[in-house]
């Protein structure tokens, strides 16, 4: 495969009225890579998530994602291209709490339908999907109906796990899943998540400030050396 | 549909508030509806006080003065008319039949009608409904006999056979009573939720024998007075030989005002003309629908008053379901991005707001209509007996219907104040949940 899954050329960003936030003269993801982002606040990378998720678009430079050039897109293209190809998987509380475990794994396939398609070749129906996932995230079956805010932490990210895997998207972004789980159940859970991009044959783009999991990783990158615009203070 | 699904769960996660606004819409909707009800059924009870009577006859005044008078027993006449007009007017061909209505006197506040056996036949009001007796006769040959109507009956609490007296004139107090002539109870109406259920209904003769013994409209004094017994003695001793004058002691010189049925309708203005032109003395015959018409219209002011206030009620209501929705969206931000991040965009995420709003506002209409039914079946009893106001238990009208369905776009048209912020809010915020 020539092309990497994800390629940044170029890109700054800045918020209106203020200084420049991202600038970023080159990064990219290989399909099936594991990429370890290391992010400290203040760096930016919430911004970056914005940009790659196509929520906010790029004042300059280009971002293409399976060879589709983001900033040529509507915002509404920009959604559905989102919706379809990458998954999230955020810090704790990132499930709707009035929803039954099931659901918030089926949601991705509520809101994209090529993933619900995938969801079904691959398994019998979205349902089952889900049902599938949980269980190989360990998840026994007798908590799938059960509403996610009855859950503990480590099994609500679990369940966020399979939420941003189902349908197979290309892309798996991960916000700091890990920052409200002890160190042991820490390690379990990335290697949980690495086998399961890997059966689902995603790339996972995996943002943190704990330098200590980037070991895990095929690669490791800081944003402080990606983003000029986050190095300048230090120069001065 | 699964947008519906969420929203509908969403709501359910934050059910105490939506059970409060709900039940705010609810009672504001049940409110419109049920003064909407009474308004209706209020004005159709006002039409309906008097029917199958062509013309109202008074002395010459204003037409919903003669009609307050005659068929409201409200105020008083400016002149009486002639006996003698009355039975040139009930002889004409085109009458079928004529009441006369002699008014005056009163009894503990409750008007006293003095007319002829003719009001128990032909007397209608509502859809053309008779007078029924719940109890006894109307009264017959005797001139103290008094029929009650029913809630005359009914407030002070008298039966057949009870006895009554009369005074003089109609103020609340009365300086001048009939006491000398009592009157017996003899028979008693079924309500019919019009005037007549408050007026005591006594014969012309009746109402002649208590002023038999005045002179210059003061009573009698000393032994010039003549009472009840010595009247009944005077009509015996009539029947037992033909003296015109002695006969005519009882009959009347004067009424207040008379009613006409006529053989056909179509001949209502030619007599309607003939008696506004009657060279005997100033008359006014009007037509009754058209003076209701005329009198509603005096009183639609404070009965639109009311059907907007209760309009401001909902919109109270939707205010209250604005509020909670407007105020339920920060801390709801979290749940907007995680849509947004897997996959919501930002127009569903506003169509998120307005389902709610939608589903609030039928919840509430559903259950104000419930509302409305339960307090209908609690008080359509009471309200027939003490108002004699009927509010049937029937289905919404059409214009209900489009009062609903107004009051469901008004919500509609609110949800899109917290859609459009949502809307705006998820875009700014993104992916973003680190609140």
């Amino acid at each position: 495969m020539s092309e990497p899954l994800l390629h940044l050329t170029d890109v700054g960003f800045a918020w209106p009225g203020q200084p420049a936030l991202l600038d970023i003269p080159a990064f990219s993801l290989a399909r099936g890579e594991t990429l370890f982002l290391h992010g400290p606040s203040g760096s930016g990378k919430t911004t970056l998530l914005g940009l790659l998720g196509g929520v906010h678009r790029a004042d300059r430079g280009s971002i293409r994602l399976l060879g589709c050039e983001l900033g040529g897109l509507s915002s509404a293209a920009r959604d559905r291209f989102r919706a379809d190809h990458s998954g999230y998987l955020f810090q704790q509380f990132n499930l709707l709490p009035f929803l039954a475990v099931r659901d918030n794994v089926t949601l991705p396939c509520r809101f994209s339908r090529l993933r619900a398609e995938r969801a079904r070749q691959r398994h019998a129906g979205v349902t089952q999907a889900a049902t599938e996932l949980l269980r190989r995230l360990g998840l026994p079956d007798d908590l799938h109906a059960r509403r996610a805010s009855s859950l503990s932490i480590g099994q609500q990210q679990r369940v966020a796990a399979a939420r941003a895997l189902i349908g197979q998207p290309e892309l798996v972004i991960a916000d700091e899943p890990t920052s409200a789980l002890d160190a042991d159940s820490r390690e379990a859970f990335i290697n949980l998540l690495f086998e399961e991009c890997r059966a689902a044959q995603a790339s996972l783009l995996f943002v943190s400030h704990d330098r200590s999991l980037a070991p895990l990783f095929d690669r490791s990158l800081s944003l402080l050396d990606l983003n000029r615009a986050a190095r300048l203070p230090e120069i001065r | 549909m699964h947008l519906l699904r969420l929203a509908l769960a969403s709501l359910a996660n934050r059910r105490f508030i939506a059970v409060l606004t709900v039940f705010a819409i609810a009672l504001s909707v049940a409110l419109l509806l049920a003064v909407e009800r009474v308004r209706t059924e209020a004005r159709a009870s006002f039409a309906s006080t008097i029917s199958g009577t062509d013309l109202v006859v008074g002395a010459r005044s204003g037409s919903v003065n003669l009609l307050l008078y005659s068929v409201f027993r409200i105020g008083n006449a400016t002149n009486n008319i002639r006996w003698e007009s009355f039975e040139h007017f009930a002889n004409h061909p085109q009458v079928s039949w004529a009441i006369p209505l002699s008014l005056g006197d009163s009894h503990r506040g409750y008007r006293v009608l003095g007319t002829s056996q003719a009001y128990f036949e032909h007397y209608r009001y509502g859809r053309r409904q008779a007078l029924q007796l719940a109890e006894g006769r109307p009264f017959g040959g005797d001139p103290f006999e008094v029929v009650l109507g029913a809630e005359v009956a009914r407030t002070l609490g008298y039966q057949l056979g009870s006895e009554l007296v009369l005074a003089h004139g109609v103020a609340r107090v009365s300086l001048v009573e009939h006491d000398d002539k009592p009157f017996t109870v003899v028979g008693i109406l079924a309500p019919t939720g019009t005037p007549v259920d408050r007026t005591l209904h006594i014969s012309l003769a009746g109402m002649e024998a208590l002023h038999v013994d005045w002179r210059n409209g003061v009573p009698a004094q000393g032994a010039a007075r003549i009472d009840a017994e010595r009247v009944r003695a005077l009509l015996r001793d009539c029947q037992n030989g033909p003296d015109d004058a002695c006969r005519s002691i009882l009959q009347p010189k004067a009424i207040t005002a008379f009613l006409l049925g006529l053989n056909n309708r179509v001949a209502t203005f030619g007599l309607q003309r003939a008696i506004n032109e009657y060279r005997g003395e100033p008359l006014l015959a009007i037509l009754p629908g058209v003076a209701l018409q005329e009198l509603w219209s005096l009183m639609s002011v404070a009965e639109r008053a009311l059907f907007v206030v209760s309009l401001f009620v909902v919109l109270t209501g939707l205010v209250g379901m604005l509020t909670a929705i407007l105020a339920s969206l920060a801390e709801r931000r979290r749940e907007m991005a995680i849509l947004r991040s897997v996959g919501a965009r930002p127009w569903h995420i506003g169509g998120l707001l307005m389902l709610e709003a939608t589903a609030l506002a039928l919840a509430g209409i559903a259950l104000g209509l419930g509302l409305l039914y339960l307090g209908i079946a609690l008080a359509q009893a009471p309200l027939q007996a003490h108002y004699g106001l009927y509010l049937p238990l029937a289905l919404p009208s059409l214009h209900e219907w489009q009062l609903l369905g107004g009051i469901l776009c008004a919500a509609i048209l609110m949800g899109l104040v917290p859609a459009w912020r949502a809307y705006r809010q998820s875009l700014a915020d993104g992916l973003s949940i680190h609140l």
